[in-house]
Order: C-alpha cells, then structure tokens, then sequence
C-alpha cells in the first residue's frame, strides 16, 4: 500500500486541477462566450430590462387572468431555490386527498370538463414550465373574461405555443405557461 | 400507451447500444495501448502523470498489486473529499454561503462519490457549493468512473494471458480511460448541453420579479460540465435536488434523449471492448443480447404500469390514462420510463421523474434491475466485469449438468474462480437485505420514513438496493440525512463497490495464471441462443430467489391494495 501512496497522492492533484478546475472553467469559458443566453439560465427580462423569471422555471400564477401551471411541491410552490417532487407513493392519503379537491375545484371552475391529469398532480421538480395543451385550452375562457379579450384570441394564443414532440414521438406536447402570459401581458393588457 | 411512446423507448435504447459499438472499439484501443488520433494532444499530458507520479506505464501489476493501486487511489480521493466538504464553509468559490457539512453526511457523501454510486442524502442547490460540485464532485465523477473501466481492462488481460503474472497497470487504465475516453466526450456532450439550455456559470443564481409581483430566488450553477460526466460516467449525482427533472439539468425532450442515452452508451461501449480485447466478439454479443432483452423488457414493464389507471386520478375523477404525480410535462411516461430503466440496469441512479411516485409494479421494477447486479449494462467495467462473473456461474452450472470443467472463453474455470464469483454476486444482497431488516424494526431509522405500510418498508429497501448496488437513486420520501442512515447507507456503498471488484481482480489473476486453451469442440458453445437463455435464467434465478420474498411484501402488496383500491371506486 505504501508504496502505491505517492503515484495516488499526485494523481489525485492532477485531477483535482484537471477535471475540477480546468474542465469545468473552460467549459464556463465557451459557454459564456457562445452561449450567454442559455448559460446564464435562459433569463426573460421585462421592457426595463428587469429580470421577470427563467424561460425554463415555471413560477406560480394565481390570478384568474393568467393561464396557470401545475401544483408545485418545491418550497411553498416553485421554489427555483429549493427543487422538489412531493415522492408521495401511488396509495398515499394526503395525494388522494389533495387531487380530490383540486379536481373538485377544477370541476366548479369549468363544469362538464375532463379535468387533465396534469393540472391536479405536482411534477418531479416543482418546477415544470408546461402545462399540457388541454389544460392551457381549458383555461381559456376564465382568462377571455378576466381580460375582456375574445375567447376565440386567447385560444388561437394557445394553440400558437403549443410545442409537439421531437420529429412528433420524442417526449409530449406541451405550452409553456410564462411564455403565454408574457404574450397575453403584451396583447391585452390589463388595466390598472 | 401509445405507438410513439413505444418509439421513443425503443430508440433511447437503442441509440445507446449503437453507439456504444463503435466507442468500444475505440475503447479496447484505448485499454490495449494501439495508437488513436488523439494521441498527438494527449501523450504529452500521459507521460507528464507517469514522471510526476514516478510511474512505470509498462510495468504490470500482479492482481494484489493492481488491487491494492485502486484501493489507495480511492483511499486518497475519500479523504480528499471528505475534508473539502467539512471545509467548504471556509473555502473559496462559495457564493452561495454555504457552511460545512456535518461529519456523518460528509462521510456518506464521500463514499458515494468515490464508489460511483452518488446516493445524495441532501438537496444540492440547498447544500454544496460551486467549489464543492467541482473540486471534488465532479473530479470524482470522472475517476471513479475510470477505476471501474479498470476492472473490466483488467479482468480482459486475465482471460487474454497464457500462464501469465500480471494484469495490466492501474495506473495507465486509470490515465488513459479518463484523458482519452471520458474527457474528450464529456466536453463534446457539455458543450452541446450548455447550447440547448442548461446553465454554465460560476453565480450563485439570480433574484426574478415574477409577472404577478412576487419574487422568485432562482439557482444556478456550472451544471452542463457536471451534468455530462454524471451522465457519461453512469454516477448520477444531481446537482440539482430533483436531478434530471430540473429543467436547468433537462430542458427539452432533446436534452432528455442526449442525457437519457449518454446514461449507457459508455456501459456498453465496455462491453464491446471487452469483447474486442479479449478477441471475442460473439461471446460479448451474447452477453449484450442477454442484457438488452432483460432492460428492454424493463422499460416495457414501467412504461405498461405507469399507464394502468393510477388510483388518485381516479379517486379524482381526472384523466387517469397517465401517472403524472411525479413527472414533467415534456416527459410524460414513455420518456420516464425508458429513463427509469436505463438508470437502474446501469448504476447511473439521476432520475427525470420521481420513483417514489411510480405506480407499484414500476417502482419495484427499477428495484429489480439493480437488484440483478448492475449489468444491464451497469457502471463503465463494473457492469461487464459482473455480467462476466453471471456467466462463469452460467457455465459452471452447465458444466454441472453435463459432468464436464466448464470453460469460457479460452479459460477453464475451476473451484478458484467459482468461488470468488459467488462472493462478488453474495455481497450484494447480504447488505441490502440484513441492513434493510435492521432498519425495518429499529426506531432510530424509522423516523425517517414518509410512508407507512409497504411503500414504507420500499423506501428503505429502495435505499440499500440502490447503495449497495451503487446505483444511488431513491424513494426521495426517505429524510436520509441523519446518523444511521448516512452511515449505514455509507458502508452499504464501500461494501457493495469494493468487495466484488477486489473478487474480480481475484478471479482475473486466476485466469491469467492459466494456459490459453484452444477452442475444441467438447466445449459448450457460448455464443448461441442457448447460451443467452441459460445465462438470462442464471441471472433471473439469483435474483428472483434472493429478492422475492422482500419485494412481495413491498411493491407487491402494494400492487394488490391499488388494485382493490381502484376496483372500489
């Protein structure tokens, strides 16, 4: 053993300066010069140049005008500091109970609808920035009233930003919720 | 269920088996010292290691010696390790001022690092610094990724060797796999990582105004380097909490394919080498067969349950033709399923969707593929070198059968072998079940349980399958940052990752020793259909028999209270 101690101490060094701090700051390096906008997290800014959020990190939307994404398990509700599934099992009371009363919520909101799956279960992340289309239609008509838009505008909006898979079977269709809200900010704004 | 999600499943799995053959082709010429093109850019670099270390490249190891070379090596990168994340609160590149961790999740954190399993008994966004996830996470991402495709060089020289002594040089496998296999893919893989959307940058993360007024603190860190070496490596550790289903670390469906795909394609770029090395390509492929049909009909079965009326949805009375607690939108179930299988047949452990929240069946089927070994087609090395050790006991049972010394590949295989290979498959469930029955009946670890009833006794089943196998995925209900779940957890992990690779070594030292023998006809025939049927039974039967009985009163009980939960309704 001892006599392997001084190869193992310097290679240790080696890689230690290699792959923990040339590999990932040349890295940093060409991304940041490359790809400023995605390497620093894919950041929307407002006419002011403030930052309003990440294009990939959903954010909670509660307001009747705005299309509204998924229940979130991180931290009080997308939480982009603190990631997380709810890891409830399938048979778990609590998930039973609150999909139960979400959907009851959803069903009060739009009477007679099939109430996707999405809207009442958290995702892996807390973070999902999609809905699914039939959700995102679903919420159409709250949001048409909310800004006195014609529904028909609000649904062609929503129908524009839906993403299909990959060549149409690589991963779902799906429509990013802060995307839509940006784009309903920017056509009808709401007053006051 | 649908024809696209059978698709996307079939070319995820797919991709990475084809791509692997060509890389380990390149791989084998890489393990056997024959000339590649990046031999220009990289020699200098090998022969400044070998003067710095005063290591003679062509001296070969006996099996102590190589074993006991891979043993310091990771002795020193523990230590390492360890004192950088006690430390981390007084080191530099500590934006997020974060403190040092507590001895016990420093100790666990480092085992899981080293041994390639990257179990994380914290949040990552909430825990390490940017220093942290470099310095020592990633570093450590690559080597051990590097020590176990020393094993399977090693145990290759074995079967090659006619009376031979030694078994190749740890230190060139080490050197070489990491400069010349890992890091120019990992730069490859990270580039067009960071392009697609995944952040690279040293901040800390950033303060949005949120369009309806509120504030949101969002994290960032240099993932895209991290993310392609956990991914290639077959580690797994996020640096994110919720691993490859934050969408910094898995953006888009195309992100989830290259990650999802990057998860094998180096297992079984191992296999081809070996293969190669060894001049037998047909054996290999039986065994790649073999392995396929087992983490193909894997990610069938997940893909099956996940889509099986989830009994919330219908108590809701929502749409129920999907499982979606626990998944992302852009996924859904085709691409969490393949995901799930491809991490748990390779020791990889990052998920795109939360296991805890898998239907019953689809739960303890990503158990069960890592309770078969790691193999399908497991860790860079690690997974062959097991699958090798599954088919010597596939033809010693032959053997058995016919009244003949069994032979593989040029070698007969005798009492020696025989034994260190049931050592090496022994370990295993020894850890998982013993530990898993203590923490079953003790207090002290119950408390941090989420669930009650079998997905509880799944979650702390989950977490000893998926540290002694090195795997490093969880039933994330489990609250595992406390003293006897980082210990425990912690020696599961030094267990299960070193005591079959020293066996391994072992049995590769025996065969060297051994005479070359020339293939006659008496022999049975290893590369036929017979062979992959007999070997998938010998794999099967070790592990049904072992984890039968502690599934069925897992996942399986479970699977049974939904049914009759769903039929109630």
């Amino acid at each position: 053993m001892i006599s392997h101690l001084r190869p193992a101490l310097v290679s240790m060094g080696f890689f230690t300066v290699l792959l923990g701090l040339a590999y990932p700051l040349a890295i940093t390096g060409v991304a940041q010069a490359a790809f400023p906008a995605q390497a620093n997290g894919s950041l929307v800014r407002d006419a002011h140049g403030q930052i309003v959020g990440s294009e990939l990190i959903g954010q909670a939307f509660a307001k009747p005008a705005y299309l509204h994404g998924r229940p979130s398990a991180a931290g009080n509700g997308y939480d982009a500091s603190a990631s997380s599934g709810s890891n409830m099992g399938p048979l778990n009371d609590k998930l039973i109970e609150r999909e139960k009363t979400d959907a009851d919520a959803l069903r009060a909101e739009f009477p007679g609808a099939v109430i996707p799956a999405d809207a009442v279960t958290t995702s892996g992340s807390g973070l999902d920035p999609d809905i699914s289309p039939a959700y995102a239609r679903l919420q159409a008509g709250r949001i048409a009233t909310a800004r006195n838009a014609p529904r028909g505008e609000v649904l062609a909006m929503i129908d524009a930003a839906v993403k299909p898979p990959l060549l149409g079977f690589i991963g779902q269709p799906r429509v990013n919720v802060l995307d839509v809200n940006r784009a309903l900010d920017a056509r009808f704004p709401m007053v006051g | 269920m649908n024809w696209q999600g059978w698709a996307e499943i079939a070319l995820t799995l797919g991709l990475a088996v084809g791509i692997g053959w060509p890389l380990g082709v390149y791989m084998s010429r890489v393990w056997n010292g024959e000339r590649t093109w990046l031999d220009p850019l990289l020699a200098p670099v090998e022969r400044l290691f070998y003067a710095a270390g005063g290591i003679d490249p062509r001296k070969g190891q006996s099996w102590i010696g190589y074993a006991g070379a891979l043993l310091a090596f990771n002795a020193v990168g523990f230590f390492l390790v360890y004192g950088v994340l006690r430390l981390q609160g007084a080191l530099p590149l500590n934006p997020q001022g974060f403190a040092g961790l507590s001895p016990h999740l420093a100790f666990n954190t480092a085992v899981s690092f080293v041994t390639n399993t990257n179990w994380q008994s914290y949040g990552g966004e909430t825990t390490m610094s940017t220093l942290s996830q470099m310095l020592v996470l990633t570093v450590q991402n690559f080597v051990s990724a590097a020590t176990g495709a020393a094993i399977a060089a090693a145990l290759a020289r074995g079967f090659i060797a006619n009376k031979g002594e030694d078994v190749g040089n740890f230190w060139s496998d080490v050197i070489r796999t990491t400069l010349w296999v890992l890091l120019p893919l990992c730069v490859v893989v990270a580039l067009v990582l960071a392009a697609l959307g995944v952040p690279q940058t040293l901040a800390a993360g950033v303060t949005a105004h949120t369009l309806e007024g509120g504030e949101q603190k969002i994290s960032l860190f240099a993932t895209a380097s991290q993310l392609a070496v956990k991914q290639l490596g077959i580690n797994g550790g996020g640096i994110f909490n919720v691993n490859s289903a934050h969408p910094f670390e898995n953006p888009t469906p195309l992100t989830n394919l290259i990650t999802a795909v990057s998860i094998n394609v180096l297992g079984w770029a191992a296999f081809f080498a070996f293969g190669r090395s060894v001049l037998a390509r047909k054996d290999v492929r039986a065994l790649v067969i073999a392995a396929a049909v087992l983490l193909s009909a894997g990610a069938g079965a997940i893909y099956v349950t996940e889509t099986q009326g989830p009994p919330a949805q219908v108590a809701a009375h929502v749409d129920a033709s999907v499982n979606m607690e626990g998944k992302e939108v852009r996924f859904g179930a085709p691409s969490t399923a393949a995901w799930a299988a491809m991490t748990t047949g390779a020791s990889n452990g990052s998920v795109n969707g939360m296991h805890s929240s898998l239907m019953p069946l689809g739960g303890g089927v990503t158990m069960f593929l890592m309770q078969l070994g790691e193999i399908l087609p497991g860790g860079i090395g690690s997974g062959i070198a097991i699958m090798v050790v599954m088919a010597l006991l596939a033809v010693f049972v032959a053997g058995l059968m016919v009244g003949r010394t069994p032979e593989y590949l040029g070698k007969k295989i005798e009492a020696r072998e025989i034994q260190f290979a049931m050592l090496a498959v022994l370990v295993i469930p020894l850890f998982m079940l013993s530990f898993a029955a203590l923490a079953a009946i003790l207090p002290e670890a119950l408390k941090g349980l989420m669930h009650a009833g079998p997905h509880g006794l799944s979650e702390i089943l989950y977490a000893y399958v998926s540290t002694t196998a090195n795997n490093g995925s969880a039933f994330g209900g489990l609250t595992a940052n406390a003293p006897w779940w980082n210990t425990t957890l912690g020696l599961a992990m030094m267990f299960g990752r070193f005591a079959p690779i020293v066996a391994v070594l072992a049995i590769a030292g025996a065969l060297a020793a051994k005479p070359k023998l020339a293939p006659t006809a008496g022999a049975m025939p290893t590369h036929g259909g017979l062979f992959v049927g007999l070997l998938i039974g010998v794999i099967l039967i070790l592990g049904g028999l072992q984890f039968f009985p502690a599934l069925a009163l897992g996942p399986i009980v479970e699977h049974f209270q939904a049914l009759a939960f769903v039929a109630g309704r």
